[in-house]
């Protein structure tokens, strides 16, 4: 492998399906922190219902695709509601914490044997995207392109991907100008003003959860499309997390933070997962194997996820695009 | 001479011919299920003749046989391998047909569901001898889940001290307290492994070491930042990259391997009646008992403990009242830093630890934490124990891979009904 297969390597993920979801995530949660500055640590939780309810009608119950996407997103809409009932009351950290304990729970009671039978376990649900298949329009033989290739499945679901983004980008651009929106980001700056201007705080608060947490159910949708599987561990803590970074990197309350975020966030990590990979690999690599093997190597881009979160919130917490002056995490 | 080679070379080959092709032309016709079924009341086992088997897919039944004397049964599904793979059947034990005296095992399981997915044939093994009895009275249940509650619950409340000090005093919500019992942990298993100390000098260097640790994040990260006026969330979004960066330099140096301390015994397990309590369990849990009255009387007691308290009320009133609240919040990370350290060495004594242990159970310490009210030092403990016994006995009604839920679930109801914790005071907290 030489220098240019990890750039090129590094963009085409930097543009594959990983940023799609990703991107699709954090555009759900700019809604929710971003303007309305919810700080919902549960947006995996979302991205499950939407990935497992169309893998398990389709697997399971035979259902065609579009109807089983209309249900999984139907699905975020209950998990709002449900979740948003007792939480949507409380201080940040509290609701940070009750919505990270609720998408916890909800992961694994999904991804346990007793329910091995409706959503399998800990392999969770797999083999479900031969409709998603036969709309694929792009020829067999996968696009190349300046030296990058994508298989034409993959190619395929950049298409849809990238465009359903764009859509929303549009959308969320369009509703944060409306009057609606205009509260959405009032209420992130100063929650009892807009009580005395007798706005309902808690119906607004509960129409961005549903509305974020739809869109989160398109991420995980397309998760289990891309990659044909949806499993408990897709769903962690942890991804919720990289979630956050990807629209922290961007700039909340940006309408392309989380397109931008989610673009660099992983042509970074994947340069440097292959960048740790060629350096520790072949028969005398260039880091010697007592300082790292090439099971360590695999570790550096979760350190340096880690230090580019920590850094990006001590220095630049409004990101690479955004507004200092708009940002919830300054106004308490 | 040479004719003898030969002809001896020919029936070698010929009979390995043979050899390779007769399993493989039976294969390539039937699948056999077959079995033996042997009496392990009796060494060595002793053969049961005629016990019927049946063989069900999708409800019909495709095949029969009972075992001979030998114990031997086999039957020959109907239709080529090819067609049946993909298929899945029941193989049936009729437990009427077994001999007087003998029973299965585990009496529940007469059948078995195969799915097919090769051509070979499919083993089945039936386990026959004395029924063993694995309903326990539910009084036993509920006390061995109570006695389990209580220890669990007293370890989360050494983990969480720390988390609801922090908070208390700096409103630092710290998702890298998980790192900080981790710490524990891995600093004792350095000691023993790499530098070949005794479990108790390693564990007791370990905590120290630990303090040090709560001390080295205060210093390195979180008083620079109260200094710059970052703001509590922001924080709290620090700490999150605080804990993936951690937990993976962790892996980086310990690896993904579980771990065990060595030169431990576990000890005989005492008998109170049917309940069960392992020494080392209550050992832990004694050390735990005295460490929390120690600390309690500390915050209650002395000089620091109350300008903690004064500090965790209101942190510009009690620094205006001549508190040094710089000094306050910084034995507080120390001592927080050494409490989840020592807990952290304690889980791993009972259930071994990774380079993610503190990470597995931090949403638990959370769920206590919360519970009890976020900040309060009374609390943190009652929530604790409370969810101790709540995981340990919703194993006696629900599968125990959900054990973890039912805290996670209640702590969320709680917050419905009363955000500020069980201990905590009415402020507003939304």
């Amino acid at each position: 492998m030489s220098w240019s297969d990890v750039l090129t390597g590094a963009i085409e993920q930097g543009i594959g399906p990983s940023a799609i979801i990703y991107c699709l995530a954090a555009i759900g949660l700019n809604i929710h922190f971003g303007y309305t500055g919810l700080l919902n640590f549960g947006q995996a939780a979302f991205m499950m219902v939407g990935g497992y309810a169309v893998g398990a009608l389709i697997q399971d119950q035979g259902w065609p695709l579009f109807p089983s996407i209309v249900i999984g997103l139907l699905a975020a809409v209950v998990l709002a509601l449900i979740l948003g009932v007792p939480t949507l009351r409380l201080r940040a950290d509290y609701l940070a914490i009750a919505t990270i304990a609720s998408a916890e729970a909800i992961r694994q009671v999904l991804g346990s044997a007793s329910l091995k039978d409706q959503f399998g376990g800990q392999d969770g649900r797999y083999g479900f995207v031969d409709g998603m298949r036969s709309l694929n329009f792009v020829p067999s033989g996968g696009v190349h392109f300046l030296g990058l290739d994508f298989r034409s499945y993959d190619f395929f679901i950049m298409i849809v991907g990238w465009s359903l983004a764009l859509i929303l980008c549009g959308f969320v651009y369009l509703l944060m100008r409306s009057p609606w929106g205009r509260v959405l980001k009032s209420i992130r700056e100063d929650e009892d003003a807009v009580r005395s201007l007798g706005k309902n705080v808690y119906s607004y608060k509960m129409q961005a959860l549903v509305l974020g947490g739809v869109i989160g159910a398109m991420a995980g949708i397309m998760s289990g499309l891309a990659t044909s599987n949806v499993a408990p561990s897709d769903f962690a803590t942890d991804t919720t997390f990289f979630t956050y970074t990807v629209l922290l990197i961007g700039g909340a309350a940006r309408v392309f933070g989380p397109v931008a975020g989610a673009l660099i966030f992983w042509f970074f990590i994947s340069g440097l997962d292959l960048f740790f990979d060629k350096m520790t690999s072949g028969s005398n690599p260039a880091i010697p194997a007592s300082i790292m093997t090439d099971d360590q190597a695999s570790l550096m881009r979760l350190i340096f996820l880690g230090l580019i979160l920590m850094l990006i919130m001590i220095y630049r917490p409004q990101g690479i695009f955004g507004d200092r002056r708009e940002l919830a995490i300054d106004a308490h | 001479m040479r004719r003898r080679i030969a002809v001896l070379l020919s029936i070698m080959v010929c009979s390995l011919a043979a050899g390779l092709l007769a399993p493989a032309m039976a294969d390539s016709n039937s699948i056999d299920v077959n079995g033996t079924l042997a009496d392990t009341r009796t060494t060595p086992a002793k053969p049961v003749p005629g016990v019927a088997i049946s063989i069900e897919e999708g409800g019909a039944v495709i095949g029969k046989a009972v075992s001979g004397a030998d114990g031997n049964f086999s039957i020959t599904l109907p239709g080529a391998p090819i067609d049946l793979l993909g298929k899945t059947i029941t193989v049936k034990l009729d437990k009427d047909t077994l001999p007087k005296g003998a029973d299965l095992r585990d009496p529940k399981k007469t059948s078995y569901k195969v799915l097919i997915k090769t051509d070979a044939n499919i083993r089945i093994g039936y386990a026959i001898g004395p029924a063993v009895d694995n309903s326990v009275p539910i009084f036993t249940q509920i006390g061995q889940s109570g006695i389990n509650g209580i220890f669990l619950g007293l370890l989360l409340a050494l983990a969480a001290l720390g988390l609801s000090l922090v908070f208390g005093t700096t409103g630092l919500t710290n998702f890298a307290h998980g790192e900080l019992i981790t710490f524990g942990a891995l600093a004792a298993f350095f000691f023993q492994d790499q530098l070949s100390w005794a479990f108790f000098p390693a564990a007791i260097a370990a905590v120290v070491l630990s303090g040090a640790f709560g001390l080295a994040n205060d210093r390195l990260l979180w008083k620079p930042l109260r200094g710059k006026g970052t703001g509590l969330i922001a924080m709290m979004i620090v700490s999150i990259g605080l804990s993936i960066f951690l937990r993976n330099i962790y892996q980086y140096f310990f690896g993904a391997d579980n771990h065990q301390y060595t030169g431990v015994q576990a000890g005989k397990l005492w008998n109170l009646g049917s309940i069960g309590i392992s020494p080392k369990s209550f050992y832990i849990a004694i050390v735990c008992v005295v460490v929390l009255v120690a600390v309690s009387l500390a915050v209650q007691k002395t000089r620091l403990g109350k300008a903690t308290r004064a500090v965790s009320d209101n942190p510009a009133l009690a620094a205006s009242s001549g508190i040094d609240v710089d000094r306050v919040i910084t034995t507080i990370w120390i001592v927080g830093g050494a409490l989840a350290g020592m807990s952290g060495i304690m889980w791993g004594l009972t259930n071994g630890f990774d380079y993610q242990v503190g990470n597995k159970i931090l949403l638990l310490v959370f769920a206590a934490v919360t519970l009890g009210g976020l900040g309060t030092i009374w609390g943190t403990m009652v929530g604790s124990i409370i969810v101790g016994l709540l995981v340990e006995m919703s194993s006696i009604i629900l599968p125990s891979e959900l054990k973890y839920v039912t805290a996670l679930v209640v702590l969320v109801l709680i917050l419905l009904v009363r955000p500020q914790g069980l201990l905590g005071r009415a402020v507003r907290v939304g």
